[in-house]
C-alpha cells in the first residue's frame, strides 16, 4: 500500500503521514485506557516509524495479508504493539472497533501473535528475537532472488539481549541489504533510563564495528524517517541500522521521558487529557 | 542385524529429500561433521546455511525463513538447540512456524564427551510446548521414515537423532506413523516401553526373559507428543505384571511421565518402573554409560525381573 508518489511531493507525503501518525497517537492511548494496562511510552515513540513503514515505505496488502513477496515487518519491542494494530486498523487490516479489544479475552493480544491477527509476521514479545527472524526473511528473498524487503523495530533496552548481537553478526556475515533494522532509541525502559539499568553507548559505533549501514536520524521526524529508508534503499552489501532517536511517549506532555509511562496505561481523566493534548497540536 | 546412528540417516535422508523438494533447506550452528548435516551442506551448498555458534539466532532465522516459504531443518546437539527454549517457545512454537529442530547426540550414549553434551531434558522441554510434535526414531528404517514424513508436515517438531549405532528393530517396509506406537515383541507378562537407543536393550532383555518365561511386550514409543496413550492403556490393562519405561532421558518430563500420564488419565492403575537417568550423566565410554544407567539388555532385564519380583 505505497501512496501514489508521482502525484504527491514530498512535502505533502510528510504531511500525510505526520497527520496519520497524530491519529494513531489518539487511538494508542484510546485503546490503551479502554484495555487498563499496556505500553504507551513505547508505542507513542515508535508510531511515526511504524506509520511511515504501514503508509508510506512498505509493499503490502491489507486485503491479502499473505501476499506473496509482500515486504515484511517484525515488530520485535512487541510491547510496542499498540502502535502497530493501530496503523495496521489504518491501513485496513481489521475493523477499527476492534481496537477496543486490546488485552481483552478473545480480543487483539496484548503483544504481537501472528496466528491471532492477520498481517503480524510472527509472535514476539520476549525480547531479542524479532531481528532474527527479519533476518531469516531476508536470507530467504536472497536465496530466492525475490526483491522483498525486511523491515524489523527493536527497542533501546532490548539491545541488551546477547540474541540481538548474534543476529547482527549474522546479518552482516549474509550482506542483507535488503533488511532494515530500526532501533527506537527513546532512552528508558521499565527500571528506569537505559544508561543507568544497562549502558548501550556508543550505539551507531558499535553496530557500525559489526560493519552495519548506520544512519542516525530524528525517529519522530517524518522526513527524516523516509529520507532513511531510501539510504537504505540505496544501500548495497551491508544491513541498514537506523538509529532513531525518538522520545519516549511523544505527543503527550505529562508521558515524555517519563520512566514510569512505559507499562502503565493512563486513566479516564490521564487518557482525556492527552488526546486534547494530541487534538491541539 | 545391521546398525547406524540416526544422525548419519539424518545427514543421508535430509540429502535425499532435498533433491524431492526445492523449498528444504539446512541451518547448522558450526557443528555439521557431528549432527551429520554436512552430507546435505556437500550437496546442496546453495541451500545450506552456516550459522555459527549462535543457536538462539538459529532458531529466529528458521522462523523468518519459514515465514517466507522454506522448509527448515535446524541442527545442533540437542541440549545446544533445546536449551534455547525461549527462542523456540515463541519464534517457533507458538508462531507456529514450519521449521524441524534437529537435535543429535541424545543421551548418554554419546559416551566419553560427558553431561555438558548430553541431550538429557530435552524431551521433557520440547513436549511441554503447544503445537511441538517430538519424535525419537529406534533404527535406521524409522529415522528414515520419520523424516520423510516431517518433510511434509507443516508446523514445529523436535527430532532427537543419536550419535551412536542403533541396531535395526523394524523391517524395511515398517513406515512411521504420528501418534501411533509399534509392538516390536508381543506378551503380557509386562510391558517394556522404549524409545531411541534404549529400543535395543528392551529387544534383548525380551529374548533374555522368553528364555525364562517371562513373556515382555516391547512396545517402541517414536511418537512422544503426540503420544499413543492407547498401546499403555491396553498394556496396563493386559500386562498383569505392569509397565517398565526405558528412556536415556531424565525420568522424569520424558517417555516414562508421558506413560505416567496417560494411565492416571484413563484411570488405569498399573505399576510403573521408570528407567532412566534421574541425575546428571557423565564421561565413558557408551556402552559402559550404557550399562551404568541400566539402559543395555543386560540392564533392562535386570530392571524388569527385580521389577516382577522373579
Amino acid at each position: 500500500m505505497q501512496m501514489a508518489a508521482t502525484t504527491e511531493d514530498r512535502s505533502q507525503i510528510v504531511a500525510k503521514l505526520t497527520a496519520l501518525a497524530k491519529g494513531f497517537r489518539v487511538d494508542i492511548i484510546d485503546m490503551l485506557e479502554k484495555a487498563g494496562s499496556g505500553h504507551p511510552g513505547g508505542s507513542l515513540s515508535v508510531i511515526d516509524i511504524v506509520t511511515a513503514l504501514y503508509f508510506h515505505e512498505m509493499k503490502h496488502d491489507p486485503k491479502n495479508p499473505k501476499m506473496a513477496d509482500r515486504d515484511r515487518f517484525v515488530l520485535s519491542k512487541g510491547h510496542a504493539v499498540p502502535a502497530q494494530y493501530a496503523a495496521m486498523a489504518g491501513a485496513g487490516y481489521f475493523d477499527k472497533a476492534e481496537l477496543s479489544t486490546l488485552r481483552h479475552i478473545g480480543g487483539l493480544q496484548g503483544h504481537p501473535v501472528n496466528t491471532a491477527t492477520a498481517g503480524i509476521e510472527a509472535c514476539t514479545g520476549s525480547l531479542g528475537q524479532g531481528l532474527s527472524i527479519a533476518q531469516g526473511m531476508a536470507m530467504a528473498a536472497k536465496a530466492d532472488g525475490k526483491d522483498f524487503r525486511v523491515y524489523c523495530v527493536i527497542g533501546d533496552g532490548e539491545m541488551q539481549e546477547g540474541q540481538i548481537w548474534e543476529a547482527a553478526l549474522s546479518c552482516a556475515k549474509y550482506k542483507l541489504d535488503n533488511l532494515v533494522c530500526v532501533l527506537d532509541w527513546n532512552k528508558a525502559q521499565i527500571d528506569g533510563y537505559c544508561e543507568e539499568v544497562m549502558p548501550l553507548l556508543p550505539i551507531a559505533e558499535k553496530w557500525a564495528a559489526f560493519n552495519w549501514n548506520v544512519i542516525e536520524i530524528d525517529g519522530n521526524d517524518m522526513e527524516q524517517i523516509l529520507d532513511a529508508f531510501d539510504k537504505a534503499r540505496a544501500t548495497k552489501g551491508k544491513p541498514t541500522f537506523i538509529l532513531a532517536n525518538t522520545v519516549k511517549g511523544k505527543g503527550v506532555s505529562f508521558m515524555e521521558n517519563q520512566v514510569g509511562w512505559h507499562g502503565a496505561a493512563p486513566n479516564k481523566d490521564q487518557a482525556k487529557q492527552a488526546i486534547e493534548e494530541l487534538s491541539r497540536t | 542385524m545391521s546398525a547406524k546412528a540416526t544422525r548419519q540417516v539424518f545427514g543421508e535422508t535430509i540429502a535425499k529429500l532435498g533433491e524431492k523438494n526445492p523449498n528444504i533447506v539446512v541451518l547448522d550452528a558450526d557443528l555439521s561433521k557431528s549432527t551429520k548435516s554436512d552430507i546435505f551442506a556437500k550437496k546442496f551448498p546453495e541451500r545450506f546455511f552456516e550459522m555459527g555458534i549462535q543457536e538462539a539466532n538459529m532458531v529466529g532465522v528458521a522462523a523468518g525463513m519459514a515465514n517466507a516459504g522454506k522448509i527448515p531443518f535446524i541442527c545442533s546437539f540437542s541440549c545446544f538447540i533445546t536449551g534455547r527454549f525461549d527462542q523456540i517457545r515463541l519464534s517457533l512454537a507458538y508462531s507456529n512456524a514450519n521449521v524441524c529442530i534437529v537435535g543429535s547426540h541424545a543421551g548418554v550414549g554419546i559416551g566419553e564427551d560427558g553431561y555438558s553434551q548430553q541431550g538429557l531434558e530435552d524431551i521433557a522441554v520440547m513436549r511441554s510446548l503447544p503445537n511441538m510434535v517430538v519424535i525419537q526414531p529406534a533404527d535406521e528404517i524409522e529415522c528414515a521414515s520419520a523424516l520423510e514424513f516431517l518433510a511434509d508436515y507443516e508446523g514445529p517438531s523436535f527430532i532427537r537423532t543419536t550419535r551412536q549405532n542403533l541396531m535395526a528393530v523394524h523391517g524395511p517396509d515398517f513406515k512411521f506413523q504420528l501418534g501411533k506406537s509399534d509392538t516390536l515383541r508381543e506378551g503380557d507378562d509386562v510391558a517394556i516401553f522404549a524409545t531411541g537407543g534404549a529400543v535395543q536393550g528392551a529387544v534383548q532383555a525380551h529374548e533374555a526373559l522368553k528364555a525364562d518365561g517371562i513373556h515382555a511386550r516391547v512396545v517402541n514409543v517414536a511418537s512422544l507428543k503426540p503420544f499413543d496413550a492407547e498401546a499403555v492403556v491396553d498394556a496396563a490393562k493386559s500386562c498383569k505384571g505392569g509397565i517398565v519405561t526405558v528412556e536415556d532421558h531424565q525420568i522424569i518430563g520424558g517417555l516414562g511421565s508421558a506413560v505416567a500420564e496417560a494411565m492416571a488419565e484413563a484411570g488405569v492403575g498399573a505399576r510403573l518402573l521408570r528407567v532412566g537417568l534421574d541425575s546428571f550423566g557423565e564421561s565413558g565410554t557408551p556402552e559402559e554409560l550404557y550399562r551404568h544407567f541400566g539402559l543395555d539388555g543386560a540392564g533392562i532385564e535386570k530392571s524388569v525381573r527385580k521389577f516382577l519380583g522373579k
